[in-house]
């Protein structure tokens, strides 16, 4: 029987959550058992764990399921294009840096037809946290292999089976030049949103990948169960190994996956590098009175 | 040390087109470049880079064009007034994310200085055959504005206008120059600072729970906000509301996709701007833009000298096309000349309107010179004879 | 959940108690609350809600530990807890009367 409760309906107490969600928009259009619900919830928590400020906090995201979370999330969110986020994240933050800006897309939006902004993103260490959710597939499309499909995996465009090898995606952020790696899996929510809120407060490009269950196309075209039954695949295969070599990261179908923070260096985010330079070779502009580096570049 | 600038650089100068467009984007209020090297157009980043840093601006060349596109629609949307500059293969790849401007109605402009194409082409001769993909190029209904400039004083002063265009309208504008426009060196005169107007985009200053990022004023234009300014805004591509949430049903896409289109067309006489000359007694019009304006110019003082009824329209805009002006000039005329660096771009919308009322005429190449006076005169006379042509016989003659 | 002994500081700790709220219409009956819940007092109901889905409830005179896990997990934001002496605070009633 359901919770009774001693104070009538109407006064039911808000969703913890609720300040930070568009709740006029639920119920949301993931499916049951979807990773991306449990992993906008960590993003939440993360983004309360790192006490930023709402209203200076920005997600850019693309398109395909995880693109979507941009349009439940109550502070200022773009829905762009496919794999384009990351520019745009980009033009948000060189021209306001005190924006805390985030991304949220998923794999294919972000490595495969955005892998070229991705690679650049991680180098030039753009000050912003690029959460990932990997689900290996093409799930808003209805089920297409992409850059993180395991080999063998079957998908609508890998018919007989995926042949080609994928994206270790640390591998790919730590070669390119991110600051923070880490990846969990929509299980590890606790572990996901302290990931976050570190990501957050790190200066540079912080990437986090997020392995997510997609049970409508990759689970069933793959007859690995529900979302449940990902969720302890999770829990029985995931080892946590923090400062693990990026290099060794990889996931192959039904392996292990190894979870957990593998790179955190210090390394000076771009707009820092950009200030620096023109503090050693411009004047002060005469016209304005100290500016912190924090403040608004430029602004109509 | 080196010497900072000021970001209106007052006086005279004897600089290209390329580096003009760029001063008048800084004039203009400009602080925010994210581009992509391509010849001709590479001297407006150049210029770029080593000028916003002096005005507390950000340059940043990104990887592609693709991703050139969306920084400054990101830049736009953080509070900057933001620019690109590109050439003909550049411009294909910012199609799509042009979309995404005009959707998102971002205020930001975009300098094609044209070059032969199609593909890799002629990249260091002129050509002005983007004209049609300025007005078509991204995919669905949607209305811009572009521009055209014939010479260096021009790319400054149109500069300035296309973002003062943009800000008022909430639409990205395309400085549509070419080759020979942002290669030339000429005299620039560079206005002192409060004598060039600039015009800053409406903005929402009112409580957040009164704000509808999509609800239009009667202009057609809604007020916008910046990210980070507390009104927690949420922007797609996809159709939306006037909320700015997805609304997946053809009658929210109707109302939607007229507004952006109505935005520019029912303001079309605050946005076009056009040159006539010798129209009242004039039995030839001779209708061109950009560089081909500039040639015309001269044709057209031949054509008077040679005692014809020459008469001269510029289209300094060419979009929104000025239908309605084509349409009464053409009741009153015998025929059109079009020259333009192209196969027959522009000379089509003129023939359109001109609804067989006037004939028209196109004096085209297939791009890589300009088109010459005497070639220009050729066609007034030819016209003027009451010779009839094909308007795209040009392009397959010999 | 099942310890092999009486911790030692028992005595002087307070286990946090929390009132369930289940959003029920939200639900799409995923099963990762009742299956991860630590103290095992969640699980599915008999009941429909408005979309067809089985939807979570308390065990019968279970206890919440308030530890929110299956408010992070839920895919649909459709159930949470919240610790009953705030609750309590909050609408003024005694503690007793906040829970069913």
């Amino acid at each position: 029987m359901p919770t009774e409760l001693a104070v009538p309906e109407e006064v039911y107490p808000d969703h913890p959550m609720s300040g930070m969600l568009r709740e006029d928009r639920f119920p949301h259009i993931w499916c049951p058992g979807c990773g991306l619900g449990t992993t906008l919830s960590g993003f939440v928590a993360g983004l309360k764990e790192a006490k930023v400020d709402p209203d200076k906090t920005c997600v850019v995201s693309g398109i395909g399921c995880a693109g979507r979370v941009a349009g439940y999330l109550a502070i200022d969110s773009f829905h762009t294009t496919h794999g384009r986020a990351l520019p745009f994240a980009t033009g948000l933050k060189l021209a306001r840096p005190e924006l805390t800006v985030t991304v949220f897309s998923g794999d294919g939006d972000l490595t495969a037809i955005g892998g070229n902004h991705f690679i650049h993103a991680a180098r030039r260490n753009i000050d912003m946290t690029v959460i990932c959710s990997n689900n290996f597939i093409y799930g808003m499309t209805g089920g297409q292999g992409g850059p993180t499909t395991p080999t063998s995996a079957h998908s609508t465009t890998t018919p007989y089976g995926c042949f080609e090898h994928p994206f270790s995606l640390p591998h790919l952020a730590a070669a390119s030049g991110a600051s923070y790696v880490a990846r969990w899996t929509s299980l590890h929510v606790r572990r996901l949103s302290k990931a976050i809120a570190e990501a957050i407060a790190k200066p540079g490009f912080s990437f986090v990948e997020i392995i997510s269950p997609c049970p409508t196309v990759y689970l069933r075209r793959n007859k690995l169960g529900d979302g449940l039954a990902m969720m302890n695949y999770f829990k029985e295969k995931s080892v946590i190994s923090h400062g693990a070599d990026p290099a060794d990261v990889g996931i192959s179908f039904g392996s292990e996956i190894k979870v957990g923070k593998f790179v955190d260096i210090d390394r000076a985010p771009h707009h820092v590098l950009m200030q620096e330079q023109l503090a050693d070779i411009l004047p002060p502009d005469a016209e304005s009175t100290d500016v912190p580096e924090d403040e608004v570049i430029a602004q109509v | 040390m080196r010497e900072r600038r000021p970001r209106v650089l007052t006086g005279e100068h004897f600089m290209n087109g390329d580096i003009a467009a760029a001063e008048g984007a800084l004039a203009a209020g400009c602080t925010f470049f994210g581009g992509y090297p391509i010849t001709p157009a590479t001297e407006v980043a150049e210029r770029m880079a080593e000028r916003l840093p002096e005005v507390g601006g950000v340059y940043i060349q990104m990887e592609d064009e693709l991703a050139s596109m969306n920084a400054i629609l990101g830049a736009s949307w953080a509070g900057a007034k933001s620019m690109s500059s590109t050439s003909g293969p550049g411009f294909s790849l910012m199609m799509e994310n042009f979309g995404l401007g005009v959707m998102l109605e971002t205020p930001c402009v975009l300098v094609n200085v044209q070059r032969g194409g199609p593909s890799t082409g002629l990249p260091t001769l002129t050509g002005q055959a983007d004209m049609m993909q300025a007005r078509w190029g991204s995919h669905g209904d949607y209305e811009i504005i572009a521009l055209c400039p014939a010479s260096p004083q021009d790319c400054f002063d149109l500069t300035v206008t296309a973002f003062n265009l943009s800000e008022k309208y909430r639409v990205p504008v395309l400085l549509m120059s070419d080759e020979v426009s942002g290669h030339m060196m000429e005299r620039v005169v560079i206005p002192p600072e409060d004598e060039i107007e600039v015009i800053d985009r409406k903005k929402f200053t009112g409580p957040r729970e009164e704000y509808l990022p999509y609800k239009a004023d009667d202009d057609l234009v809604p007020p916008m906000v910046a990210a980070g300014d507390g009104y927690r805004i949420h922007t797609t591509g996809l159709t939306h509301d006037e909320r700015g949430y997805p609304a997946m049903s053809a009658e929210a896409h109707d109302v939607l996709v007229r507004r952006l289109c109505n935005k520019i067309l029912h303001n079309i006489d605050d946005i076009a701007i056009l040159e006539e000359h010798y129209l009242d007694d004039a039995e030839v019009v001779v209708v061109s833009y950009g560089i081909s304006a500039r040639i015309s110019y001269r044709a057209v003082e031949l054509a008077r000298e040679a005692g014809i009824k020459c008469g001269m329209l510029r289209l300094v805009t060419v979009w929104p096309f000025p239908e309605q002006r084509i349409r009464e000039i053409a009741g009153n005329i015998n025929a059109f000349v079009v020259p333009e660096i192209n196969l027959g771009q522009v000379v089509l919308e003129v023939e359109r309107c001109a609804g067989g009322k006037a004939e028209t005429h196109l004096v085209g190449n297939a791009g890589g010179h300009v088109i010459l006076p005497t070639e220009i005169l050729e066609a007034v006379k030819s016209a003027a004879s009451g010779a009839r042509q094909e308007v795209r016989e040009p392009a397959y003659a010999d | 959940m099942d310890l092999w002994r009486r911790p030692l500081d028992a005595d002087k700790v307070d286990v946090p108690r929390g009132q369930v709220f289940i959003v029920a219409d939200r639900c799409k009956g995923c099963g990762f609350c009742t299956d991860f819940c630590p103290t095992d007092i969640l699980e599915m109901s008999e009941e429909f809600n408005v979309k067809g889905y089985h939807y979570p409830a308390v065990v019968e005179g279970a206890e919440c530990v308030n530890c929110k896990l299956c408010e992070l997990l839920c895919p649909e934001f459709s159930i949470y807890s919240l610790d009953i002496v705030e609750l309590a605070r909050a609408r003024e009633l005694p503690v007793a009367e906040v829970r069913a």
